[in-house]
C-alpha cells in the first residue's frame, strides 16, 4: 500500500512560526532534533517524529558578512547557527553590525518575517 | 566488444509507495521520504546501510546531493544521471555494475515529486534557506573559510598564497585566462565580497570546454600518444546546504582521498603533481588537509611556504586552476585533462619533470561532494 503521508512537514513549520511559537522536529526513536523538516529522521531513517517546543538559544557557528553597497541595503550578516538542542540552520544575527557577529557568539531566535513568509531570526544573547 | 556477463548479477528485495494522487504541502522529497522508507521496511534494511544512491528529478540539477542530504546518508555511489522519464530504468544498468563490482552494497533508486499540487519552485532553491539571501555558493565557502580561520589560525595571507601560486602557474601556461602579475597585497587589497573571501580569492568566470576520451588498455596501446592510466578513483558526499555539512572544516575528500589511494595502491608521498578543484582560495588549503599531504590545519602554512607553487616541493595547479586559467562554473574536466598533459610530459613551460603519478580531484555543490582520482603513467602499472 502507497504510504499516506502525515502533515505536510514545512507547511507545520510555518503553521507554528506563525502563531509565535518554535516547534522543531525531534525523532522519538533516536531523539534527534531535525532541522530542516521532514518526513523521516536523517539519523536513523525512522518515520516517528513529534513537533517539540525549542528553546531557541544557540550559538554562532560559522559566519560571514554580505557585502553589498549601501544603496542596495548595505552589508548584512549570514550564518550557521548550532541551536542548543544540537539542530543546526542558516539563518541571520541581526540588530548588530554584521561585521560584530562573531563566532560561539550565544544568540536567541526572533520570529521575523520576509516575503509574506515567517523566518526564524537571531539576536546577540544579552547576558543576564 | 564482449560484455561481462551481468545477467542475474543484481536482484530487486524492496519497494515503496508514497503520496500517490494529489499530497498537498509536501514537497518532492517529503514525498521520496516517506517511498525510501517504506522500501527499505520492506526489505528489512537500515537506512544507514544504502551505500549506492540513484536519483533523478526535474526540480534539483544536483539530485544526489539534494536526496542524500534529505535522507541522510552518506553514499560511496552516487549516480545522479537525468535521461528524462526512463532515468530510473537507465539506473537499473548502473547499479547492477557498482553492485557487482563491489562498489556499494545496497543500491537505492528513488524518486519524488509533487507535480499536482507544488507550487513550482524554481530547481535547487532551498526551501528554508533561499529566504535569508545567502549570496551562493561565495557565503558557504566563507563560512567554511571563517570556520578553518577560527578553529586553525588560518589567516588570510595563507588563502591569498593560493591564488599567487596559480598565478606564478598560469604565467606559465599560454592558454590561461589571466596572466598578469599578482601580489599578495593585490589579493589581501582586492575587494571584499564575504568575509574573508576577497574578489581575488574566487575563481574565475570564463567560457571554456573539455573532453576526454577513455578505452580499454589493450587498444589504447596502439593508438597516438602514451597512455596515461586510471589507478584509482572513489567519490564521497556528506551534504547539499552548507547549514548541514557536519564539520566546515573537514570535506568528504577525508573519505574519497583514502579510498582512491587504496585503490591505486599508492600514499600521499607518491604523488608527484597535485590537481585540486580551487572554486575559491580555501579549497586548496581543506583539500591538501583531507587528502593527507600534511595535517588537519597545517595547510595554511605549507601553502604560505610556496611549497605549491612553480619550484615547490608539492606542485599544486599547474595550469593555473580555476584560480587563473580556467572556471565556466564546472570545473572538474580541467583537473584531470591537466594531469594527463602533466603525466603524458607535454606540459612546456609548467611540466613537473618525471612526473609519473598525478592526483585530480574534483569538488561539487558547496564543499558537498567530492571525487578523487589517481592517474598513472605506463611505467607505474
Amino acid at each position: 500500500m502507497p504510504h499516506e503521508p502525515p502533515s505536510a512537514p514545512g507547511a507545520e513549520y510555518e503553521k507554528y512560526l506563525k502563531s509565535g511559537a518554535l516547534r522543531l522536529q525531534c525523532c522519538t526513536v533516536c531523539g534527534k532534533q531535525i532541522f530542516y523538516p521532514r518526513t523521516l529522521c536523517p539519523y536513523c531513517g525512522s518515520v516517528a517524529l513529534e513537533w517539540r517546543a525549542a528553546s531557541g538559544r544557540g550559538t554562532v557557528y560559522s559566519a560571514t558578512t554580505v557585502r553589498q553597497k549601501p544603496e542596495r541595503g548595505g552589508d548584512y550578516n549570514i550564518s550557521v547557527i548550532e541551536l542548543a538542542e544540537g539542530a543546526r540552520m542558516l539563518s541571520r544575527v541581526e540588530g548588530i553590525p554584521a561585521a560584530d557577529v562573531k563566532i560561539g557568539m550565544p544568540v536567541e531566535a526572533v520570529i521575523g518575517e520576509a516575503n509574506g513568509a515567517a523566518l526564524l531570526l537571531f539576536r546577540r544573547m544579552e547576558l543576564p | 566488444m564482449s560484455v561481462r556477463n551481468l545477467r542475474g548479477a543484481a536482484a530487486f528485495v524492496g519497494t515503496g509507495l508514497a503520496g500517490i494522487g494529489a499530497s498537498p504541502g509536501f514537497t518532492h522529497l517529503d514525498l521520496l521520504g516517506l517511498a525510501v522508507h517504506d522500501s527499505l521496511e520492506d526489505a528489512g534494511i537500515p537506512l544507514a546501510e544504502v551505500d549506492g544512491l540513484f536519483t533523478a528529478n526535474m526540480a534539483n540539477i544536483l539530485p544526489t546531493l539534494a536526496v542524500g542530504e534529505y535522507l541522510g546518508i552518506r553514499p560511496a555511489v552516487a549516480v545522479g544521471t537525468n535521461t528524462g522519464g526512463n532515468s530510473f530504468v537507465d539506473h537499473l544498468l548502473w547499479a547492477a555494475m557498482a553492485l557487482d563490482a563491489g562498489l556499494c552494497n545496497v543500491a537505492l533508486i528513488c524518486y519524488g515529486s509533487n507535480a499536482r499540487t507544488g507550487k513550482g519552485t524554481p530547481p535547487d532553491a532551498p526551501p528554508y534557506e533561499a529566504i535569508y539571501n545567502p549570496r551562493e555558493p561565495i557565503s558557504s565557502y566563507a563560512l567554511a573559510a571563517a570556520r578553518h580561520m577560527h578553529v586553525y589560525g588560518t589567516t588570510r595571507a595563507q588563502l591569498a598564497a593560493v591564488a599567487v601560486a596559480a598565478r606564478q602557474w598560469a604565467q606559465r601556461n599560454p592558454a590561461a585566462f589571466v596572466q598578469d602579475p599578482l601580489s599578495l597585497d593585490d589579493v589581501l587589497k582586492s575587494r571584499m565580497i564575504c568575509d574573508p573571501l576577497s574578489l581575488l580569492d574566487c575563481c574565475l568566470v570564463t567560457d571554456g570546454a573539455g573532453a576526454i576520451v577513455m578505452t580499454r588498455p589493450d587498444r589504447a596501446r596502439d593508438l597516438r600518444k602514451p597512455p596515461v592510466y586510471l589507478l584509482g578513483c572513489a567519490s564521497a558526499q556528506s551534504h547539499r546546504q552548507i547549514s548541514q555539512m557536519p564539520d566546515l572544516t573537514v570535506t568528504p575528500a577525508a573519505i574519497s582521498g583514502p579510498r582512491a589511494f587504496a585503490m591505486a595502491g599508492v600514499r600521499p608521498g607518491d604523488i608527484d603533481v597535485l590537481q585540486l578543484y580551487d572554486a575559491f582560495t580555501i579549497n586548496v588549503i581543506l583539500f591538501l588537509e583531507d587528502l593527507g599531504f600534511c595535517k588537519k590545519g597545517e595547510a595554511g602554512a605549507l601553502v604560505a611556504s610556496g611549497a605549491i607553487a612553480p619550484g615547490g616541493s608539492l606542485p599544486v595547479n599547474t595550469n593555473g586552476g580555476g584560480l587563473s586559467c580556467v572556471h565556466p562554473g564546472m570545473y572538474g574536466i580541467f583537473a584531470v585533462i591537466e594531469a594527463i598533459e602533466q603525466l603524458r610530459g607535454s606540459a612546456g613551460e609548467r611540466q613537473v619533470k618525471g612526473a609519473a603519478v598525478a592526483l585530480a580531484h574534483g569538488n561539487g555543490g558547496l564543499l558537498s561532494a567530492q571525487t578523487t582520482a589517481i592517474l598513472g603513467t605506463a611505467a607505474t602499472l
